[in-house]
């Protein structure tokens, strides 16, 4: 019973910190943010592969061989390292220092 | 230990007889396949002296199932690219690109993005919730029984048909390989992997992984490069080179692309509809998401910090896999159709299958030794991946559905490791069983199955019971209920299973992949039941949510919960989330820190 009260007193105190909201808010804006961007990306190429699979084999210039499907495939891949890089970099740095903060409060 | 030592000196006796079988036909290929056999026997060899060596250090259900949680982000990257690199993806990708051109890059693409949305939406989370499955998580603030099982099935289903696939892959590119019969193959492949899972738990199969995926990234990079090399690193002429080779080649599909006059630098026939595309699309990038083995892997990390760093270098070593594969399906193109000495002209075919591309590419650019590289890397990623399936169907049994489910969470640490060992054992013997069964089955639908599956019936529920405050019991368990029938019902019914496997005249279902129905059918059967839920239960798991979504966020008692332990578990009274939240809280408010 104890520690139902005990953990039950500690998450209000926690959910009542402003620095608590400012985390939640803030990390799942990125959250969502970022995941629509990679959806929005990956079914743009999903689509024109669908619909238009003949503007991917447009070549890059008129005397080179290569597709704009090559480029646009690997840039998917590429974006798709770079955003994970965009979260790591804030959730390691700014929520993880919002997180330390909330613990010291709560001590 | 005894025992493990017994099995030690077994294998290699074992894999001798083999070895020296295949040797005697004594034609010029059985040089070949000693180099391969060598090679494979090196790596065995290793791989079981860190299995005892896990083994010495697997001491509590934490170091079983979780490798103690003391592998670093760095490492959990490589392990997890090395559990996603399997055999498929590096042989099967590149054999499409090979055949196919454009066709291949859009599959590995889909392969790839399901990663960064893992990361933002499940990685550090499932760190901060979870201990040993994605149940645990799951069951966090609904009801342990039925959750629980539903999860536990969930992962059955994917881990069982991921397996099939795995091992009557592994028996034919063996049987091709090493010259070894089909039986010997598949029966090496299960028995290995039950001695890493039983003896070696994740520490093993976590390094397991981490030497293979090494192994795999190097010989890739190197055929890749050899490739490239062979037109100077000119990207114009190395395409170029490839298109030219097309038209020359006695490959049927390369023909028939040249006779229909189809871009092979564009997307061809593979995908034809918006539905179809929309639905493989949906499947490749949530069932990684929903992968039971994959999402194990982060609890292995010692916080949430280094979960998240795990898929950034996940991602980043997966999408270079990719790249290569990409260009090593051209290179092959390009060395490998024109040489006779690949192909098998008769039937338009490559020489032991089409898969065989980057296999005959590793010959081409770097000779015998190389190809016996290349081979032994091939059977040991099958066997790190069906290592890593395996461990994950085993905790699926031991920690969520006997312990949890069975003994309500009073059972003791030596117990639930016994039984995750036997059943380790019982998966071997099943997928051993269902390996030789299917030798001459059509398996290829089963990956696609087990993406769909871990789409339509894991994710959602994890998913939701993360982010969504108003998941109840009920509506987690008939929504991912929902999403696993359909799915295997869509599949059965569908051209691949009902046509090519059981031989009817038509489908009675008409798109080949059906995430997109079963996907849908999940969540808003999850949805809807959660809402017509109006039970005093449904109204305490709600009211629990800001207490995960505090834990969740915050990973309160994760860090030190990781650390030593203090406590045994044995007979401890009260309930499982009690006992998780109260003790790590204890230390937390004491202001403990580790010594």
């Amino acid at each position: 019973m104890s520690t139902d009260s005990a953990e039950k007193e500690l998450v209000k105190r926690i959910t009542a910190n402003p620095k608590y909201q400012e985390l939640v808010a803030g990390r799942s804006c990125t959250q969502w943010v970022l995941s629509v961007v990679m959806l929005v990306i990956y079914f743009s190429f999903i689509l024109v592969v669908a619909f238009a699979p003949k503007s991917l084999g447009t070549k890059i210039s008129p005397d080179s061989i290569i597709s704009v499907g090559i480029p646009f495939g690997v840039s998917v891949i590429v974006s798709a390292f770079i955003l994970t890089g965009i979260y790591v970099y804030k959730a390691n740095s700014k929520y993880d220092e919002l997180v330390s903060q909330i613990k010291e409060d709560v001590k | 230990m005894n025992q493990l030592t017994g099995a030690l000196l077994a294998l290699p006796v074992a894999l001798w007889g083999t070895a020296a079988w295949a040797a005697e036909p004594g034609k010029a290929e059985s040089a070949l396949n000693m180099t391969a056999i060598i090679m494979f026997f090196i790596f065995v060899v290793v791989t079981l002296g860190i299995t005892y060596w896990a083994a010495a250090r697997t001491k509590s259900t934490k170091d079983f199932y979780a490798a103690g949680g003391g592998i670093t982000g760095f490492q959990n990257g490589l392990a997890i690219a090395g559990d996603y690199m399997s055999a498929a993806s590096f042989l099967g990708i590149s054999s499409m690109v090979f055949a196919r051109g454009y066709d291949g890059l859009i599959y590995s693409i889909g392969w790839l993005v399901g990663w960064p949305v893992i990361l933002f939406l499940i990685a550090g989370q499932c760190r901060n919730l979870g201990r040993y499955t994605f149940a645990d998580i799951v069951s966090y603030r609904l009801s342990q029984v039925p959750v629980r099982t539903m999860s536990a099935i969930g992962t059955l289903f994917t881990v069982i048909f991921y397996l099939i696939a795995q091992m009557v892959g592994a028996g034919q590119l063996i049987r091709t390989l090493f010259g070894l019969p089909y039986e010997y193959a598949v029966i090496v492949v299960g028995c290995l992997m039950v001695l890493y899972v039983a003896f070696g738990g994740m520490i093993a199969t976590t390094w397991v992984q981490i030497i293979k995926a090494v192994l795999l990234l190097t010989g890739a990079t190197f055929i890749a490069l050899t490739a490239l090399n062979h037109t100077g690193f000119n990207l114009e002429l190395f395409f170029k080179t490839a298109l030219e080779s097309i038209k020359t080649s006695a490959l049927a599909d390369h023909k028939k692309i040249v006779a229909d006059g189809k871009d092979f630098f564009a997307p061809g026939g593979l995908i034809n509809d918006p539905v179809s595309a929309i639905s493989l699309g949906l499947a490749l990038m949530f069932g990684t998401a929903g992968l039971p083995h994959i999402l194990m892997r982060f609890f292995t990390v010692p916080n949430a910090k280094e979960a998240r760093k795990s898929v950034f270098y996940a991602t980043g070593f997966i999408g270079y896999f990719y790249i290569l594969t990409f260009i090593i399906g051209f290179g092959a193109v390009m060395m490998v159709s024109p040489n006779p000495q690949y192909m098998d002209a008769a039937k338009g075919v490559l020489a032991g299958g089409n898969n065989m591309a980057a296999i005959h590419l590793a010959h081409a650019t770097g000779g015998d030794l190389f190809l016996g590289f290349i081979s032994a890397v091939a059977f040991a990623t099958i066997l790190a991946v069906v290592s890593g399936l395996t461990l994950a169907g085993a905790s699926a049994v031991s920690h969520d559905l006997f312990a949890s489910a069975i003994c309500g969470g009073n059972v003791n640490e030596v117990t639930e490791m016994r039984v995750s060992k036997i059943s380790a054992l019982v998966i071997g013997v099943i997928a051993i069983w269902l390996g030789i069964q299917f030798e001459k089955q059509n398996v290829a639908f089963m990956v696609g199955l087990a993406f769909a599956i871990a789409a339509s019936a894991n994710f959602p529920i994890l998913l939701l019971s993360i982010h969504w405050k108003g998941l109840t019991t009920l509506g987690a368990v008939v929504g991912g209920a929902l999403g696993l029938i359909t799915t295997v019902t869509m599949v059965v019914l569908s051209k691949t299973v009902w046509v090519d496997v059981f031989g009817n005249k038509a489908a009675l279902f008409p798109y080949k992949d059906p995430a997109i129905f079963s996907m849908t059918i999940a969540f808003l059967g999850c949805w809807l039941f959660s809402k017509l839920d109006f039970s005093e239960r449904a109204k305490a798991e709600k009211a629990r949510y800001e207490a995960q979504e505090v834990r969740c966020e915050i990973g309160i008692g994760i860090a030190e919960a990781s650390k030593p332990r203090v406590l045994s578990v044995p007979g401890l009274p009260g309930s499982r989330e009690s006992f998780f939240l109260y003790f790590p809280l204890f230390f937390f408010r004491r202001g403990w820190r580790r010594p």
